[in-house]
């Protein structure tokens, strides 16, 4: 096995290598000059870890660790790229007229860095945690998870590297190159493999729910993943490529992967954490078992179909637009499941929230995600889409469910597993994750309600007319009436962005196994405390 | 053995079952638009791009044109209005991938073709702020510094053809000159370009003879969005049809 | 094919086959005997560290 891992990986660094030689451009051999790297590096560390991976005993948790450094590192690239281009539309001239930090290049790097980087890797991470402990079992495939971690990071920074340097195919959440593409269709492939193989290993009977949702996760995103990317590639040593569909077939089948980049990677997974996690911080099951049974049929089912909701009043079909407005509306139902599922399991335990900051964190994350799937399928009834389509009202839609939802679920798992994989006693200190929730809930609040006002506003100026019956305001009035509001949006973020450095920083005296010494809080038992080190 | 057999098997049983109810939707709303005649509307007019316009789309793309600007105008009478007739599915048939874009913090650009002069669009890319005091646009001065990389061309042509564009042989190997032909307005390959590609625009787009600019092949592109479809022909009909 | 055709099919076979499958996703749910089954699951996350 030893011998054939290291042919194949000498395989790999030879024909990248010789493919950097050939490039046709430059962007090319950079990068296939950093997978060669990467099969070299590979070498060495399967040669010095030998002995580890062939027959490791117990959980394999230095990856999980490896995955909580990375989350914490990417989310606060992610959320500062963000804040660049926040403050770019508030003040253009920080766009500095280059070509590598204009706002084109750098929105696909915060969106790319912030679902891909930061969610990839919470996902990666909790998963990996989540099923070796419900199955009892080690992680499968030996070295084959490292190869997913680090083949994961090479994507995330030859898509990032690729966009700055202008190498994008310009679907939006899909914007890497075909050969970046292919590198992540194997990556997943052995992703899958891995969570699979460990599934197959397991001690236990029953294959709890989270990982039912992790499986549709990672199944649902390679499809999507796929279908989505069919490209033709202009030359093999090339960085361009043209996409198999065309126009409208290209914008529905965009849509139906955009939209389920959103039901899969950022539902169907991260209610994969909810299901663990929650239930686990408030030491007590699931509500209803049941509930998060017909929670995960109905939603997995119906989410696929709500993509053409993003394309109403286009060129699309109209029998195609009814049907994702009509499926759209209907996911409001499974949605609100399992937020219910959710926020009930701390039925009888709601004291939890007022002395456990990591627990109310997760409550707060499920209280956004149940405002934005009931946000989402109102923008998707045409008429409100007639208004709230092309304006920053979706923008204050999509970081309702990414800072509130995604982020916030992520933050709550990032702090209680840190402390159990260092085997620490507890959280380096709770104030600080208390001033953490606080500030990041404030800058949400100011991001999304600044969105709202200047998505409707815009709008309403779009369609406004003069008493003569002609159109009241030119495009560039409506771009004027926006400024404040970018400006409330940017201190929004700012918000957001300091409140994940004060984690990292939290998190960082955690792994070091320093104790900040905090007077417990008003009303918090022994009992209480230890919950924040539970085990 | 056997138990551990079953217990496999359920996680491949789930797997499976996952598939098939998330391919369902995707199936019954995907496949019909291959299949469906009243999906693209029957037009006259529509042309692949020029050599030019096409390696212009690219330099679209690879600025990232799509995140503020859409090239889609809804059915509605402000857009109509605003930027004109409502978009067609025909008129992006070529379009690999499609510019339909999800958000207007710039005006849409379905229709731009023609409507603002050379020397507005250069003045433009060079300082937006110095035309339109309250944009929030970059500026992009190096596109008109920076020559057009077109020695690949006829390979982008190819790739497309492949994927379904009906370049024809001609087309191909004509390429690199009717590349070249398009910025030149005294030059000798300029009826051939007409002839392939009816409605080309041909002359200096960037104001600067010495140099076949990415902004020329960017500008070439913009003044052709919108204006190959001949509306005096098209009758919508049915529902459906829109 | 045309839009009729898929619509009718659609409106009829397509409708009944999806309800089918939920009736069939609820009873697996809510059937008596799978109850034991799901609260002993209910239980793994709090099994482990």
């Amino acid at each position: 096995m030893h011998i054939l891992s290291v042919l194949l990986l000498a395989l790999g660094a030879v024909a990248t290598l010789s493919l950097a030689l050939q490039a046709s451009d430059g962007v090319m051999s950079f990068h296939a000059g950093l997978m060669g790297l990467f099969f070299i590096a590979g070498i060495a560390l399967l040669h010095r870890r030998r002995r580890n991976w062939a027959g490791g005993e117990g959980y394999e948790d230095g990856i999980i660790r490896a995955g909580a450094i990375a989350s914490t590192f990417w989310g606060v690239v992610g959320f500062l790229v963000g804040l660049v281009i926040a403050l770019q539309l508030a003040f253009p001239v920080l766009n500095f007229d280059l070509p590598w930090t204009n706002f084109g290049r750098l929105r696909p790097l915060h969106t790319s860095a912030v679902v891909f980087a930061f969610g990839g890797n919470v996902l990666m991470m909790t998963s990996f945690h989540v099923v070796q402990r419900t199955c009892q079992a080690r992680l499968a495939g030996g070295w084959a998870p490292w190869f997913v971690f680090w083949g994961y990071q090479l994507f995330i920074v030859m898509a990032a590297t690729g966009y700055v340097l202008g190498v994008t195919q310009s679907k939006e959440y899909a914007e890497p190159e075909w050969y970046v593409d292919l590198w992540l269709t194997l990556v997943w492939v052995v992703y899958l493999l891995v969570f699979l193989g460990t599934l197959w290993k397991r001690r236990e009977p029953h294959i709890y729910v989270a990982n039912w949702f992790y499986l549709a996760f990672i199944v649902t995103v390679a499809m999507l993943h796929i279908i989505n990317n069919l490209a033709v590639p202009v030359s093999w040593t090339g960085t361009r490529s043209y996409v198999v569909w065309a126009g409208v077939q290209d914008a529905l089948t965009q849509w139906w992967y955009g939209h389920n980049a959103v039901g899969f990677f950022l539902t169907a997974g991260f209610l994969a954490i909810m299901y663990y996690y929650v239930p686990k911080r408030a030491e007590r099951p699931i509500y209803s078992y049941r509930l998060s049974i017909v929670h995960f049929w109905s939603l997995i089912f119906l989410y696929i179909w709500a993509g053409p909701h993003h394309l109403h009043y286009t060129a699309l079909p109209e029998w195609s637009q009814t049907l994702g407005m009509t499926f759209s509306i209907m996911l409001w139902m499974p949605s609100w499941g399992g937020m219910v599922n959710g926020l009930m399991t701390l039925s009888g335990a709601w004291d939890k929230l007022r002395t456990d900051p990591v627990l109310r964190m997760m409550v707060v994350s499920l209280a956004f995600y149940g405002m934005s799937t009931f946000e989402g399928p109102l923008m998707a009834i045409k008429e409100v889409n007639a208004l709230s389509h092309y304006t920053d009202w979706t923008i204050g839609h999509v970081h309702s469910g990414a800072l509130g939802w995604v982020a916030f679920v992520s933050f709550g798992a990032l702090y209680h597993i840190v402390p159990i994989m260092w085997g620490r006693q507890r959280l380096y200190s709770m104030v600080l994750v208390n001033v953490h929730f606080w500030i990041a809930t404030l800058g949400i609040v100011l991001y999304i309600t600044a969105m709202w006002v200047s998505g409707i506003l815009q709008g309403l100026m779009w369609r406004a007319y003069d008493h003569l019956g002609f159109l009241e305001y030119s495009f560039v009035e409506t771009v004027a009436a926006m400024h404040p509001f970018y400006v409330i949006r940017a201190l929004g973020g700012l918000l957001f962005v300091i409140g994940s450095l004060i984690m990292a920083y939290n998190l960082w005296r955690t792994m070091r196994g320093d104790l900040r010494i905090e007077a417990a809080p008003a009303g918090t038992t022994a009992s209480t405390v230890a919950v924040g080190a539970a085990s | 053995m056997i138990k551990h057999a079953t217990l496999e098997k359920n996680s491949i049983l789930l797997t499976v079952l996952i598939l098939v109810v998330v391919s369902i939707g995707g199936i019954v709303e995907l496949a019909p638009l291959f299949y469906l005649e009243s999906t693209i509307e029957k037009v006259e007019g529509m042309r692949p791009y020029t050599p030019l316009e096409l390696s212009g789309r690219g330099v679209y793309i690879r600025e990232g044109c799509y995140n503020c600007h859409s090239q889609m105008i809804r059915p509605l009478r402000d857009e109509a209005e605003r930027y004109g007739h409502y978009s067609l599915a025909a008129e992006s048939m070529y379009d690999h991938p499609f510019q339909w874009g999800s958000k207007r913090t710039g005006p849409d650009l379905a229709r731009v073709g023609g409507r603002y002069s050379d020397e507005w669009h250069t003045a433009h890319m060079q300082d937006p702020r110095a035309l339109v005091p309250d944009s929030v646009m970059p500026g992009y001065p190096f596109l008109a510094k920076t020559p057009l990389d077109g020695s690949d061309i006829a390979a982008h042509l190819k790739s497309n053809r492949i994927v379904g564009v009906p370049y024809t042989d001609a087309m191909i190997a004509n390429a690199a000159s009717d590349l070249a032909a398009q910025v030149d307005p005294d030059g000798d390959e300029m009826e051939a370009l007409l002839a392939r590609y009816p409605k080309a625009q041909v002359r200096d787009f960037d104001g600067n003879p010495e140099m076949i600019s990415e902004l020329d092949a960017l500008i070439a592109y913009m003044q052709m969005l919108g204006t190959l479809v001949d509306f005096g022909s098209y009758k919508a009909e049915g529902a459906n049809l829109r | 094919m045309t839009f009729q055709d898929v619509s009718a099919f659609a409106r009829t076979y397509g409708l009944i086959y999806l309800c089918l499958l939920f009736v069939g996703m609820l009873v697996f749910a809510l059937w008596p005997g799978n109850k034991k089954r799901f609260d002993e699951a209910s239980k793994i996350p709090l099994r482990e560290d």
